[in-house]
């Protein structure tokens, strides 16, 4: 299993090699329709990722759009609280609309403009990714249409509001289990019928080649960002980082720039929805298996028949039955712990961060903390974590209030 | 020789072209599917393309979807859609079967146990529609092993590099999806077709079937003018759905509309 976490090679730059492949996981498993265009799109990322006046164009939207660098900041009653290793949280709810999802859309909208596309569509789970990809695409002058599973519409009211005040169509998906796997298959029927004028702006780091690469590449400047930050602010790197995991783009995004500093301790955590033993949960790298769908090779929530089981977590963003493909690989590899918590332990920490650090995080970020809960006791005050604050928790105050039996 | 091209050269002898019905398996209930496949053999139907049901089929239309939907409350797996391949092949020595469904069935069986087991059941080709020839080398190996036929679909976005690759990988026949979209999306334009057949047909000598867009005698026979197979899907499993569950009437429905077919493509 730990065949490269037991050497010292490199890990950065090693995946994927040309065809998209993680290891045994990745690849482009899609309808022949699709071919020509993902490889047109893996031209032009090839082309533009190195090309200063598309990279200058991102970095100033980065800095004057979205807000970055988001702040690193060391939550000093949080870590009084744990009594334990020193918690930063890096701030990436406090981009503009309110998550890291921003970071990636803003970057393919910008490859969609240069492939002279004029509509672009995405699939939205928790409604982060909807909104990023309805701003940019607002700002842009681009028509835009959402996928969104009809489960994740009836709990996510407010972020469906914020896509269709932005101009987008937000359609609602009555197929399978209506969250975002079927939101997902949904996008792609479209994109497979409209590809000749629309972009597919995917929003994780799964999918067909090249999406998983390109998504963690305009993620990674979370955890380069971050890796800067702490040397500033501490003197040296965090002992262990954590991040959730459903598709897995916040977490990519923060691991790979620290994939190569092997004392950085990383942990992924999946949503344990009921409890890893119910069933109930969605939790592919903890307790599924090998498989494929939606375009990729990886791990999966499945029956003994290979169907796809539904999956359950309070967090519409983690409700997810599949990961993308490098995490797939990372865990095969051993250089990321996943772990799960389920949705108890994380409305624990959605209540505690908001009452003693007056931010409000994400149920999805919650599971993040939560472990950080786990993990900070047995650590000494002297060590360090990162907590990947994924996103803003206002979008949640419902779902939140109503398991509480308050009408808000 | 396989029964795929045994009977693409017997069409040919004849100057008919094949009439390629498309089902799901289990739909709307496992009992229906044999005698439905018996029945369609009768009313003209050349070779038959089973349809595997999974619960995510990212490439079908909303007909198919549901049709994929009934099947799965019946919990209908790949293990039951080779039983009634066996099954079918107890009174039918000669008709091709195909398969035809998503990959993650196949890999989770495995695909050398899947390709005995289906050699076994008589299945004679296999359509994996989210496998393309890049991804598909031990798939192939494993069906070559078993003399099962790897079909391969082509696509409006297919350049003479990639109808190479297919072709190649390919054998029994070609797909050609003849319309940029999911199953059971609408207006064929058969000039189009009928070019992009000239392109492909540079490139092999297998009979090249399409699919997509056909719904009546009329598509049937403007098609069958071009084309070596007719591939019809979404049009006939609506019947299914109409139907209501009623065996008798999808019975009825859908040998009416191959037949009507068969007619026009025979004209």
């Amino acid at each position: 299993m730990s065949q490269i976490e037991n050497t010292n090679e490199p890990l950065i730059g090693q995946v994927p090699d040309s065809r998209g492949h993680f290891g045994i996981y990745g690849g482009k498993f899609v309808a022949e329709t699709l071919m020509v265009p993902l490889q047109e799109l893996q031209d032009a990322y090839d082309q533009y990722l190195t090309d200063p006046g598309f990279i200058a164009e991102l970095d100033a939207d980065l800095q004057n759009y979205v807000g970055r660098p988001s702040p690193l900041y060391l939550a000093e009653g949080w870590t009084r609280h744990l009594g334990g290793a020193q918690i930063y949280l890096k701030r990436e709810d406090l981009n503009h609309t309110g998550a890291h999802k921003v970071n990636n859309t803003i970057g393919q909208a910008l490859l969609a403009k240069r492939l002279g596309k004029t509509r672009i569509i995405a699939e939205t789970g928790a409604g982060q990714h909807g909104v990023a990809t309805a701003t940019v695409a607002a700002r842009l002058g681009l028509k835009c249409v959402i996928y969104m599973g009809a489960v994740d519409i009836a709990r996510q009211a407010i972020n469906v509001y914020r896509m269709k005040l932005l101009g987008a169509e937000v359609v609602s998906v009555e197929s399978g289990s209506k969250t975002l796997k079927d939101a997902l298959n949904e996008a792609m029927r479209d994109w497979v019928t409209n590809i000749d004028d629309t972009f597919y702006i995917i929003g994780t780091v799964a999918g067909p080649h090249p999406y998983p690469a390109m998504v963690r590449d305009f993620q990674a400047i979370i955890g380069r960002e971050a890796r800067q930050q702490i040397q500033q602010q501490a003197g040296r790197l965090p002992d262990a980082l954590i991040a959730c995991v459903g598709g897995g783009s916040n977490a990519i995004g923060l691991f790979y720039p620290f994939l190569d500093d092997r004392n950085v301790a990383v942990y992924g955590v999946e949503a344990a929805g009921d409890g890893l033993d119910s069933g109930r949960h969605a939790a592919p790298l903890c307790a599924g298996r090998p498989g494929v769908l939606h375009g990729n090779r990886t791990y999966l929530m499945e029956d003994d028949d290979g169907q796809i089981i539904e999956t359950h977590s309070v967090s519409a963003g983690l409700d997810y039955p599949g990961v993308g493909p490098e995490h797939a690989w990372l865990k095969d590899v051993g250089r990321v712990e996943y772990v799960a918590i389920n949705d108890d332990e994380a409305l624990q920490a959605f209540h505690d961060l908001t009452r003693i650090e007056g931010i409000l995080p994400a149920l999805e970020s919650s599971h993040a903390l939560a472990y950080a809960t786990k993990l900070a006791p047995a650590m000494d005050k002297d060590q360090i974590i990162i907590v990947n604050l994924s996103g803003r928790g206002d979008k949640d105050i419902h779902t939140v209030a109503a398991l509480e039996g308050i009408e808000v | 020789m396989s029964r795929i091209k045994n009977c693409f050269d017997k069409l040919k002898t004849g100057n008919h072209k094949a009439l390629i019905p498309y089902v799901t398996a289990g739909d709307p209930d496992p009992a229906i599917t044999v005698p439905l496949m018996h029945a369609m053999v009768n009313a003209g139907a050349d070779i038959i393309e089973l349809g595997v049901p999974f619960s995510d089929p990212m490439a079908d239309g909303p007909v198919i979807q549901r049709a994929a939907e009934r099947a799965l409350k019946h919990r209908v797996s790949l293990r039951d859609v080779l039983t009634m391949v066996a099954e079918f092949r107890q009174q039918d020595s000669h008709t091709p079967v195909v398969l035809m469904g998503y990959l993650n069935p196949v890999e989770v069986m495995g695909y050398t146990v899947f390709a005995e087991a289906a050699a076994q059941a008589g299945v004679d080709g296999v359509l994996t529609v989210d496998l393309p020839p890049e991804e598909a080398d031990t798939l192939v190996a494993a069906l070559r092993s078993q003399q099962l036929d790897p079909v391969f679909l082509l696509a409006p976005t297919s350049n003479d590099e990639r109808i190479k690759l297919i072709c190649e990988a390919a054998s029994g026949y070609v797909y050609y999806v003849a319309v940029k979209g999911v199953t059971g999306a609408g207006n064929l334009d058969v000039q189009a077709v009928a070019d992009k057949l000239e392109q492909i047909r540079k490139h092999t000598d297998l009979p090249v079937g399409v699919g997509f867009g056909i719904k009546d005698a009329k598509s049937a026979a403007a098609v069958a003018a071009v084309a070596d197979a007719v591939v019809v899907g979404s049009a006939l499993v609506q019947k299914v759905e109409q139907a209501a569950g009623q065996h008798d009437r999808i019975s009825t429905e859908i040998t009416g509309l191959l037949t009507q077919m068969r007619v026009g493509m025979d004209a």
